[in-house]
């Protein structure tokens, strides 16, 4: 096992997540709950009101026990901070979260792999919301260069009647490697889900996205937002599906994936399924190069067409 | 400002411009009114150079300078610019960023634009300019980024179209004062309305320019000939000697 020097990895782990526009101090709160963790070790971590974590060192991995309390409305949102910071390592982190009735909390995670060469990043992940409940889950990647990295994110997650779940994934620093998403949401009555997915493929990145909805409770709502964008010779493929169970359900897929460069690749494939004579899904994908009118409209500002396209391409990752 | 001769651009095998000539002088608002269909549209997408919109024979040139053949980039730079008739919506891009692409874009230029198109600079700067603006929205954010731009020359299409009645004379404030900033404009319109504000009129007909003159009467002779006329893209050229007196 690698000799792990806490100070020197929870620093490299700590200034990747100032670089994504965090603020060390929060580390020093004692309000504030977060859980750093470089490869399968915890380097730091803090509970605040509301929140109780039991958090497991294994062998192959960390195992998260996180509930957040009924009526509780969670000001700072709970940091989750982690990372390999070597060249080579295997970080499987598995996560339940349990979140309460009435209860509003977000998560900020930050997922730093700054000289991954030979790295697998597994993450696991279970979350129960209540009724009437409210969460936001953000996570930022910030990779190295070299894209010797593998990242499997697999996630399960239940929204209970009136509670709504807004997951925002992004991984537009670095190269990706290879990536292999999969995400299921099922939705309660009243509940609402967005997934958004943006990324940024580059040499020889792999990237794979599946999101699942099942809209199961009556009037429950649901969109899958996938933005992705290959150069080089990365390639990707999107699966999203959206199934409406519940009577007046709403589900939409939205999904834009461009590619710059003959070597590219994109493709989606939209599933969209109604088991009920009251549901509707809809659906739209656009694929292919960066919107002509678009490129020309800046032009005509006196942009030269690569200025343009960077400016377009960092405006549907942002 | 712009001086073009025998200009002749095909979609296929359909002709649009017809040995198109016409000259804009230097600081005046000349407006080209048309029915629909005529070729106005096409008209500036050829001025600006848009991919596909290469004239078959033809020259342009700009301040004595021949850009026929330059990239959109090089005539933005030259000074030339366009706004859209049907303007794109971008994603992630704040109005603020929008208005500030503009090379040549001046502190405070962008709210101050915003203000005089009607929309509150504090409401609108930190929005995306984006599908959840409204066509008009888009349409006034337009016009803002040509006054922040203060070209030589804008080709604004349309510019009323899309908007409400109450905000037509705002708009036309708006072309005035661009003209005033000291940007000539070719205002492609057929709206006879918006018209009016020109110094200078041509009528467009079947992909060619059937007269230039004042604009009372040359929207005398679009509303009178061209609205009504039934066979659009066929002039009866009798009339328009006629009209031309």
């Amino acid at each position: 096992m690698q000799k792990v020097d806490f100070k020197e990895e929870f620093e490299a782990i700590v200034q990747t997540f100032e670089r994504g526009g965090g603020d060390r101090d929060i580390f020093q709160k004692s309000d504030a709950s977060f859980l750093v963790v470089s490869g399968n070790r915890v380097l730091t971590k803090n509970v605040g009101k509301g929140v109780e974590a039991d958090i497991t060192e294994e062998e192959d991995g960390i195992e998260v026990y996180l509930r957040v309390a009924d009526n509780m409305r969670i000001a700072l949102p709970i940091h989750l901070c982690f990372g390999v910071v070597h060249r080579e390592g295997k970080q499987h982190i598995r996560s339940h979260y349990t979140i309460g009735n009435n209860t509003s909390v977000s998560f900020l995670a930050h997922c730093s792999f700054p000289r991954a060469e030979n790295v697998l990043h597994m993450m696991d992940a279970e979350i129960e919301i209540g009724e009437n409940s409210h969460v936001r889950y953000n996570e930022v990647h910030f990779h190295g260069p070299e894209g010797g990295i593998v990242v499997i994110p697999k996630g399960r997650i239940t929204i209970g009647t009136k509670s709504s779940f807004f997951s925002e994934f992004k991984l537009v620093e670095g190269a990706v490697g290879e990536f292999d998403l999969d995400y299921n949401v099922h939705v309660g009555a009243y509940g609402i889900a967005e997934l958004i997915a943006k990324l940024y493929g580059k040499k020889k990145d792999r990237i794979k996205i599946k999101e699942s909805i099942y809209l199961n409770g009556m009037y429950s709502r649901g969109i899958a937002k996938t933005r992705i964008v290959n150069k080089d010779f990365s390639k990707s493929e999107v699966l999203g599906e959206v199934i409406g169970n519940g009577s007046h359900s709403r589900g939409h897929i939205d999904c834009t994936e461009i590619i710059e460069g003959e070597n590219a690749e994109a493709s989606a494939v939209p599933l969209v399924k109604v088991t009920n004579p009251l549901a509707k899904v809809t659906h739209e994908a656009a694929i292919g190069s960066v919107d002509k009118n678009q490129v020309e409209t800046l032009m005509a500002r006196g942009l030269e067409e690569n200025e343009a396209i960077d400016i377009i391409v960092k405006g549907i990752l942002k | 400002m712009l001086e073009i001769k025998g200009l002749n651009y095909y979609a296929g095998k359909y002709q649009i411009l017809k040995d198109l000539s016409l000259t804009v002088n230097t600081g005046s608002v000349h407006s080209i009114l048309g029915a629909n269909g005529t070729g106005k549209t096409t008209l500036g997408f050829v001025l600006m150079g848009l991919s596909g919109y290469k004239p078959h024979s033809g020259r342009i040139t700009l301040e004595g300078n021949d850009i026929t053949d330059l990239s959109i980039t090089e005539r933005a730079k030259r000074g030339l610019t366009l706004a859209w008739q049907h303007s794109t919506p971008f994603e992630g891009i704040t109005i603020r960023d929008y208005l500030s692409i503009t090379k040549g874009d001046r502190e405070g230029s962008a709210a101050s634009a915003l203000l005089q198109l009607g929309l509150e600079p504090d409401e609108y700067l930190g929005r995306n300019y984006d599908t959840t603006l409204s066509g008009g929205e888009r349409k006034r954010i337009e016009l803002a980024a040509i006054m922040t731009m203060r070209p030589k020359l804008a080709i604004l299409d349309e510019p009323d179209s899309g908007i409400d009645a109450l905000s037509i004379e705002k708009i036309a404030d708006v072309i005035r004062q661009i003209n005033k900033n000291g940007s000539t404009i070719l205002l492609i319109t057929h709206s006879w309305r918006i018209a009016g504000i020109a110094d200078v009129a041509s009528t467009l007909c079947n992909g060619t320019i059937l007269m230039t003159g004042k604009p009372n009467k040359v929207t005398e002779f679009f509303v009178k000939q061209c609205q009504q006329c039934k066979h659009i893209n066929e002039p009866k050229l009798q009339e328009i000697i006629d009209a031309e007196g």
